[in-house]
């Protein structure tokens, strides 16, 4: 990733180079693109490089140049030994957590945004829009407005401070979108395919698992990227529901920033947001495209 | 098809969820908000002391004010940003899945992983501050985070850079489907470029600039992670918005009742923007 630096200067030059009468204006464009492109950059770049070095090269040299004693020494710290809170754990119980928080939360909520999806799209009764409608809007919801009642329920279910707990609350809050990202697919699913499944006698669940989830791969991914980085990232539910034992990446990596006492460990924290950041930036670099469907069929509601 | 009892049994766990952990816990909220609650929550009605509270409170005041300020800068910033973005990347050019990736990458990001790069690149003892003065340039001086004046303009950067490649995301899929025909007879008539813009594509996006504005603004005011983690709120409460008033009121000072009160108001903040919107959506998908 060092090196992203040189490869995107490259669309100008050779812009340059092929069309060597290029109007002012196509140069000026290029200059613009390239320029606004580095900005975007710099900050993984500054976060890449600086968790390179050692402590004492940040305290005295510059945050953009690259390391002179290249070092992976504060990748090690956040992993394995670095203080979250009082304990010297590193990232790795977290990274761990995030994990057994993100499978489950996602696994469950598509498949219910797909058990809705069908339900609200191929059969008819009343209230199914007015339902619809209110699950739409709890995407919109500032979930500042049911943390009281919500903690008050965990207590109450013994899962308070619990992995399980988090994962109730991430599909609770994720049926929303994963409801509205199926309906909308299956709303536009040819409706020969469901009936002539019918005549050939196939019920309720032959329709679904033979007809619609064979023919529901884009739908799937981008429900499935959209639910990873949404919980992945989370921040406000897993600080607000979990202890020490249950706190996920976000939670985690926030400890160990912000409370550090002594020597502040750039470095370190650095290495740790990038581990954070590495699970999300995977997927997009990996599949971006439906990573962008998302967050369109996201935006446009309705 | 007609529903039979299984489509239904099978619908309502659903439908009981968002029942009651969304709109059965808002009832709740909003009956706390007229309680005494304080470190637990109390069923004894105390009309509007929780609100009236919350007018008097110099730290709501700030939070209100900060968020005006944050919100009004990010939406305007992120959108213009957004759409030059666009109208950039439209102009087709080389590279162009590499640039708009490059754009658009930070919105894989968690506010905590920004909020911790952002907190050092600003800070004047590690960032560009001190990048400039090595570099020879010792009158620079950019010190934002550190002055509670300005540290709530270091939010507006931080979020701005977060979700600038989102908007260009929906504005390119607007320009993708202006109407071809419109913009070749402007260019008959011998328009230049920017006009072609200005008078014939822009004006067809206002549905975009609609969905962008309901997006950025209702996230500008269910934003939390970000400040937490970027400035924590500080210098002093200089950062503090709303959401960040109602965890330190509910859950670490005690004052719950005031807590819930200050999250109704975030809600109705947010209907406000949300509810015409989604319904006249709605509405699109009926008639459309």
């Amino acid at each position: 990733m060092a090196d992203v630096h040189p490869s995107i200067a490259v669309p100008a030059g050779r812009a340059g180079a092929g069309h060597l009468r290029l109007p002012i204006g196509r140069i000026a464009l290029y200059i613009v693109l390239v320029a606004l492109a580095l900005v975007f950059v710099m900050p993984v770049y500054v976060m890449i490089v600086n968790s390179l070095k050692p402590l004492d090269e940040i305290r005295t040299g510059n945050l953009m140049s690259l390391p002179h004693e290249w070092t992976v020494a504060p990748w090690l710290s956040a992993w394995s030994t670095a203080q979250i809170g009082v304990q010297p754990t590193g990232l790795r119980p977290f990274f761990i957590n995030s994990f057994l928080l993100v499978i489950p939360a996602v696994a469950i909520s598509t498949l219910i945004g797909a058990l809705n999806g069908y339900i609200l799209t191929q059969f008819k009764f009343r209230g199914a829009n007015l339902m619809f409608g209110a699950m739409l809007l709890t995407v919109f919801i500032p979930f500042q407005i049911v943390l009281i009642p919500m903690a008050k329920t965990l207590g109450l279910l013994g899962l308070a401070g619990t992995i399980k707990g988090l994962i109730l609350v991430n599909v609770v809050y994720g049926i929303g979108f994963t409801t509205l990202f199926f309906r909308n697919y299956y709303a536009a699913f040819p409706g020969e395919l469901v009936r002539s499944a019918r005549m050939d006698g196939a019920g309720f669940f032959g329709v679904l698992t033979k007809i619609l989830l064979p023919n529901s791969a884009p739908i799937i991914v981008v429900t499935v990227i959209w639910q990873f980085t949404n919980i992945w990232n989370e921040f406000l539910f897993g600080a607000s529901f979990s202890d020490f034992s249950s706190y996920p990446l976000t939670v985690a990596l926030n400890n160990l920033v912000n409370s550090s006492t002594g020597v502040k460990e750039y470095n370190v924290h650095f290495a740790g947001a990038f581990i954070a950041a590495l699970p999300t930036l995977v997927v997009y670099l990996v599949s971006g495209k439906y990573f962008v469907r998302g967050l369109m069929a996201g935006s446009v509601k309705g | 098809m007609k529903a039979g009892l299984l489509p239904k049994l099978l619908f309502s766990p659903s439908v009981l969820l968002v029942l009651i952990c969304v709109y059965g816990y808002i009832g709740l909220t909003v009956f706390l908000s007229f309680t005494d609650s304080t470190m637990m929550p109390s069923f004894e009605v105390a009309g509007g002391a929780a609100y009236r509270r919350l007018m008097n409170l110099d730290n709501w005041w700030v939070s209100v004010r900060n968020l005006g300020i944050f919100a009004s800068l990010y939406v305007l910033v992120a959108m213009s940003l957004g759409l030059a973005l666009a109208i950039l990347i439209d102009q087709r050019i080389r590279a162009e899945t590499l640039l708009r990736s490059i754009f658009l990458y930070p919105m894989a990001l968690s506010f905590i992983v920004t909020g911790t790069g952002w907190k050092w690149l600003l800070d004047p003892g590690v960032g560009l501050e001190r990048s400039m003065h090595l570099l020879g340039w010792e009158s620079f001086s950019f010190s934002w985070i550190k002055d509670s004046e300005m540290a709530i303009y270091c939010v507006v950067i931080a979020a701005v850079w977060q979700t600038s490649g989102f908007v260009m995301a929906m504005f390119l899929a607007g320009l993708r489907g202006v109407d071809t025909e419109q913009v070749n007879a402007a260019k008959v008539d011998g328009a230049r470029t920017w006009q072609i813009y200005l008078k014939v594509i822009v004006p067809q996006l206002g549905a975009v600039f609609v969905s962008a504005f309901v997006i950025l603004a209702h996230t500008a005011i269910k934003s939390y992670d970000l400040v937490i983690a970027l400035t924590n709120g500080g210098p002093g409460r200089s950062t503090w918005l709303p959401s960040v008033f109602m965890y330190q009121y509910s859950f670490t000072r005690n004052e719950m009742a005031v807590g819930a009160a200050s999250s109704v108001l975030m809600l109705a903040a947010i209907a406000v923007i949300v509810v015409p919107y989604v319904l006249s959506e709605m509405r699109k998908v009926k008639h459309g």
